[in-house]
């Protein structure tokens, strides 16, 4: 672990990106005490441009734009954070089984994935969120369900690699059931890129929740960034700025998230480092 | 007298974060016009890095070839411009490579590749060129030409594909043929077919080569002379009859103890107890002195010098200085 | 290359089964049905109307039967009727399907173009300015999200310089004809596909630089130095030639990514097009719209993907396509 922790300090740009996560987290979760205002709630006069009454100005409603950063980020966070994890569970859970069995399973959960990456994504997350009309829990199910194919894939190949080790044989010889040895075995050593691809997925799922959000798919209790852009959008030719402060805490959050994530690869694979 | 190729006190460096690597050190050799040399060295000897800087062709990461002059028709090579570089390569000086496979460009067709050379150093039409490729194609005997060069490297065997590329390499009637490994790569029964091909062309058109081998019972059938290298330095210098029969360094020695040269190709370099030592460690002395058996302590510490015993005869080894010490 | 062709399409027939499949499993989780829909709309429907209604579509059948039925109105290009045009969801994807293929092919031609170049460019001069500013772009342009990369293109272009009309396909008021029809609606493409060409730009230039590094390091590029090649023939004729075959097969397997960035896209631009499409039916809860897009959009992508195949084989001449 410090080992770990030594070499990931050597890339600087992932230890930027992990402390603006870490500051982001921070807005999220001490933001709402530090500034308690109600995202929804009429603020002031709207239109108010930023550094005025209001650090970031308030939107065609006279909304505070600044409250609506600051809660908007823990559900951006959450989401990003929770579909990731999902989508991490089915495709560790398929692919380990597809890679550990192989033959007539593989093939059927192969052709499984394969479909599921042909179909486009977006709007196969549109359509899901659309039936179930949108909450934080449906628009996190759907990017999951969207989101697991290349887990799945990547999962697959570690284990197709493994399989054949002696370690593997020899727990098998000694009569391990067939789960343990893909929990305890072999997951253990397929685990490092499958970290580093859910890590990203959460970068690429703030994306999707962003997009989401801005074609009206959001859930109408919780503001979100997608959403304020949005909102915003309508009155692009006189207040852009209302467009670009959502706009750009979704782009900093995915440098961040993408920086570490990229920090974490290096760190995780030595040998990979000079690519 | 001035040889056709005279490299003189050729040193190749390659500058690591662990430190310089020093592939080739000060090595010597001359080659005459239509003579056969071959560079004889275990893998790691500097053997193929010599090539690559006649070439100036040296791999990445960047290496540098930080002393010594190439002599080519007068030329130093080393000095040329880039751009006149160019010139001479694949025109005056060519060379082909161990894997065919791999030398040759997957995606274009044989034809197309040896045009490419063709059109590059030639003042021949597009039309011209692709008649001449099937010409050089006849040349290396490669059946079927007027099909063959239509054809891509896959479609090709591997014999075949190495009469390809010497077909690619002659395309500019080259004063001087390097052939790196040219052997290595392909099945026993090629082999001998590919030697026999590029013996009897550079009888025919005149061009000297030098043959880059780890393979003793290659050096026996073709060459002229041999160089032996070791550890980036050349241990040894003769005419094979000298080198195979009254091996002056220990190195020498022990590679012709056991090989049968006389028996034909594919004969690998004997093995010699011990491994050639890392290129960031090398020792202070003689860089064969640890797996020498008849080292003496000096060989450790002091390097040797180059004793010369005749016109082209040469060797490296404290024991043979005069007196030993 | 024909028979390679027609057993690619064979192929498809189980592809598209699933995602007819998946459509018809969509269909049936949806809270509510065709049925209860009309019958929302008109506002005072009896018991009995939902019920004559249901047995018109055959909702009241058992499941295996609806779903052979669903298919059977597949085969025959039948994928329902959108409430909210009053119109077949075919026609209806057919009119504005050409659209969105006119916004994605030139996005997709520039970012091959353009990324396969800078990257290279990127290549060649490792380390140096152009591969530097590559990869921070590509940081950059990942991150940011397509449809507020659009809105920020349109404040930057149509608000504050004036130089590009920021929505819709062509000028209605002044209703051009001919050429100038054309080019007025080339004006309107620019900004929308800038907007959707730049994030594949980013990727299709690292990935290119990174193949390109690849390729530079194998044998054949020592033997075109060897023949007096010089640096840029043995980058472009020699390297680059090997080095476009994965980017190839990833412009295959994104052109679903594509299609989902265009959704935005088209909402941003107000292009009229599959993707606005999306958007429209979303405000209506048009789910047999929405349903038939994502079937439509499959078999882009699919036949997409059967493009970049045979694209891969002319490339490569060591596939056969038998």
């Amino acid at each position: 672990m410090r080992e770990f922790w030594r070499r990931y300090r050597m890339n600087r740009a992932a230890v930027g990106g992990l402390v603006v996560v870490v500051l982001i987290a921070a807005l999220a979760v001490v933001g709402p005490f530090v500034h308690d205002v109600d995202p929804f709630e009429m603020m002031g006069r709207p239109y108010s441009p930023p550094f005025g009454e209001f650090l970031l100005g308030t939107d065609v409603s006279g909304r505070d734009i600044l409250a609506g950063i600051i809660r908007g980020a823990p559900v951006s966070l959450l989401i990003g954070v929770v579909a990731s994890l999902a989508a991490t569970l089915i495709g560790v859970a398929l692919g380990a089984v597809a890679g550990y069995y192989g033959g007539f399973i593989d093939d059927a959960l192969m052709r499984t994935t394969e479909f599921f990456l042909t179909i486009p994504s977006f709007i196969l997350a549109v359509v899901i969120v659309a039936i179930f009309s949108p909450t934080v829990v449906t628009i996190t199910a759907a990017i999951a369900a969207v989101s697991w194919p290349s887990v799945a894939r990547l999962v697959r190949g570690e284990f197709i690699a493994q399989r054949e080790r002696e370690y593997v044989q020899a727990s098998r010889a000694i009569g391990m059931p067939d789960w343990e040895i893909i929990l305890l075995q072999i997951l253990p050593n397929a685990l490092a890129p499958v970290i580093v691809v859910s890590t990203l997925m959460v970068a690429t799922a703030i994306l999707t929740e962003s997009g989401l959000s801005f074609l009206g798919l959001g859930d109408p209790n919780h503001v979100s960034w997608g959403y304020m852009i949005g909102v915003a959008r309508t009155a692009l030719r006189v207040a852009w700025w209302m467009t670009a402060i959502p706009g750009l805490m979704i782009v900093i959050a995915v440098i961040a998230i993408n920086l570490a994530g990229e920090g974490l690869n290096d760190a995780l694979n030595p040998k990979l480092r000079e690519r | 007298m001035s040889a056709l190729l005279s490299v003189r006190d050729l040193s190749v460096h390659f500058p690591t974060r662990q430190g310089v690597v020093r592939a080739v050190e000060e090595v010597s050799f001359d080659i005459e016009a239509g003579e056969t040399v071959a560079l004889v060295g275990e893998s790691g000897s500097g053997k193929s890095t010599v090539a690559a800087a006649i070439m100036r062709i040296i791999p990445s990461p960047p290496g540098i070839i930080a002393g010594g002059e190439i002599l080519f028709e007068g030329r130093d090579l080393v000095k040329l411009p880039e751009s006149e570089m160019r010139q001479v390569r694949g025109s005056r000086v060519a060379m082909i490579f161990q894997d065919p496979m791999m030398a040759l460009n997957p995606v274009h067709s044989i034809g197309a590749q040896i045009v490419e050379a063709l059109m590059l150093h030639t003042a021949l039409s597009r039309r011209q060129a692709l008649d001449r490729a099937v010409e050089l194609l006849e040349l290396v005997r490669v059946p079927a030409p007027a099909t063959r060069v239509r054809q891509y490297p896959h479609n090709l065997s591997g014999g075949m594909r190495q009469r390809a590329m010497i077909a690619m390499a002659l395309a500019c009637d080259p004063r001087l043929l390097v052939a790196d490994e040219p052997t290595t790569a392909l099945d026993v029964t090629i082999q001998a077919q590919v030697l026999e091909l590029i013996g009897e062309l550079q009888a025919r058109l005149g061009m000297a080569v030098l043959l880059i081998t780890h393979d003793l019972g290659v050096v026996g059938e073709i060459a002229d002379r041999v160089v032996v290298m070791y550890g980036g330095r050349k241990v040894e210098e003769g005419r094979v009859e000298e080198v195979f029969r009254a091996p002056l360094h220990p190195y020498a020695r022990g590679l012709m103890r056991v090989s049968d040269w006389e028996g034909g190709t594919g004969l690998a370099l004997p093995e010699i107890p011990g491994t050639v030592p890392s290129p960031f460690a090398m020792p202070a002395g003689c860089s064969f002195a640890p797996r020498c058996d008849v080292a003496i302590e000096a060989c450790a510490s002091r390097k040797p010098l180059l004793v010369v015993r005749g016109p082209a005869r040469s060797a490296e080894c404290l024991l043979l200085e005069d007196p030993p010490r | 290359m024909l028979r390679f062709v027609i057993r690619r399409l064979l192929q498809l027939v189980p592809v598209l089964l699933a995602i007819a499949t998946l459509n018809f499993f969509l269909l049936q989780i949806a809270p509510g049905d065709a049925a209860d829909i009309i019958a929302g709309q008109s506002g005072h429907a009896t018991p009995e109307f939902v019920a004559a209604l249901r047995a018109e579509f055959g909702l009241d059948q058992p499941m295996w039967k609806q779903y052979l039925l669903y298919l059977g109105k597949l085969v025959t290009l039948d994928l329902g009727y959108s409430f909210q045009y009053q119109l077949p969801v075919a026609s209806l994807i057919a009119d504005r399907l050409p659209s969105t293929l006119l916004l994605m092919v030139p996005s997709l031609a520039i970012a091959i173009g353009l990324g396969v170049a800078l990257g290279v460019v990127a290549s060649r001069r490792r380390g140096g300015w152009v591969d530097g500013l590559v990869s921070i772009g590509a940081l950059v342009v990942y991150a940011t999200p397509v449809f507020w990369l659009g809105l920020m293109l349109i404040v930057l272009f149509s608000i504050q310089l004036g130089w590009l009309p920021s929505s819709g396909m062509v000028d209605v008021r002044a209703n051009p004809a001919g050429l100038a029809y054309a080019l007025d609606v080339a004006r309107h493409l620019v900004l929308p596909v800038v907007t959707m060409a730049l994030f594949y730009i980013a990727i299709y230039t690292r990935l290119m630089r990174a193949s390109m590094l690849e390729v530079y390091s194998l044998d054949f590029i020592t033997t075109a130095r060897a023949k007096g090649v010089p640096e840029g023939g043995i980058a472009w004729r020699h390297a680059a030639r090997n080095a476009l075959l994965p980017v190839v097969t990833l412009a295959g397997l994104q052109f679903g990514h594509l299609l989902g960035g265009s959704v935005l896209v088209e909402t941003v631009f107000g292009w009229p097009g599959l993707g606005r499409l999306v958007f429209d039916s979303l405000q209506q809860r048009d789910l047999n719209l929405l349903l038939g897009i994502l079937f439509v959009s499959s078999i882009v992508v699919v036949v997409a993907n059967l493009l970049a195949d045979l694209t891969y084989g002319v490339l490569d001449p060591r596939i056969v396509h038998k």
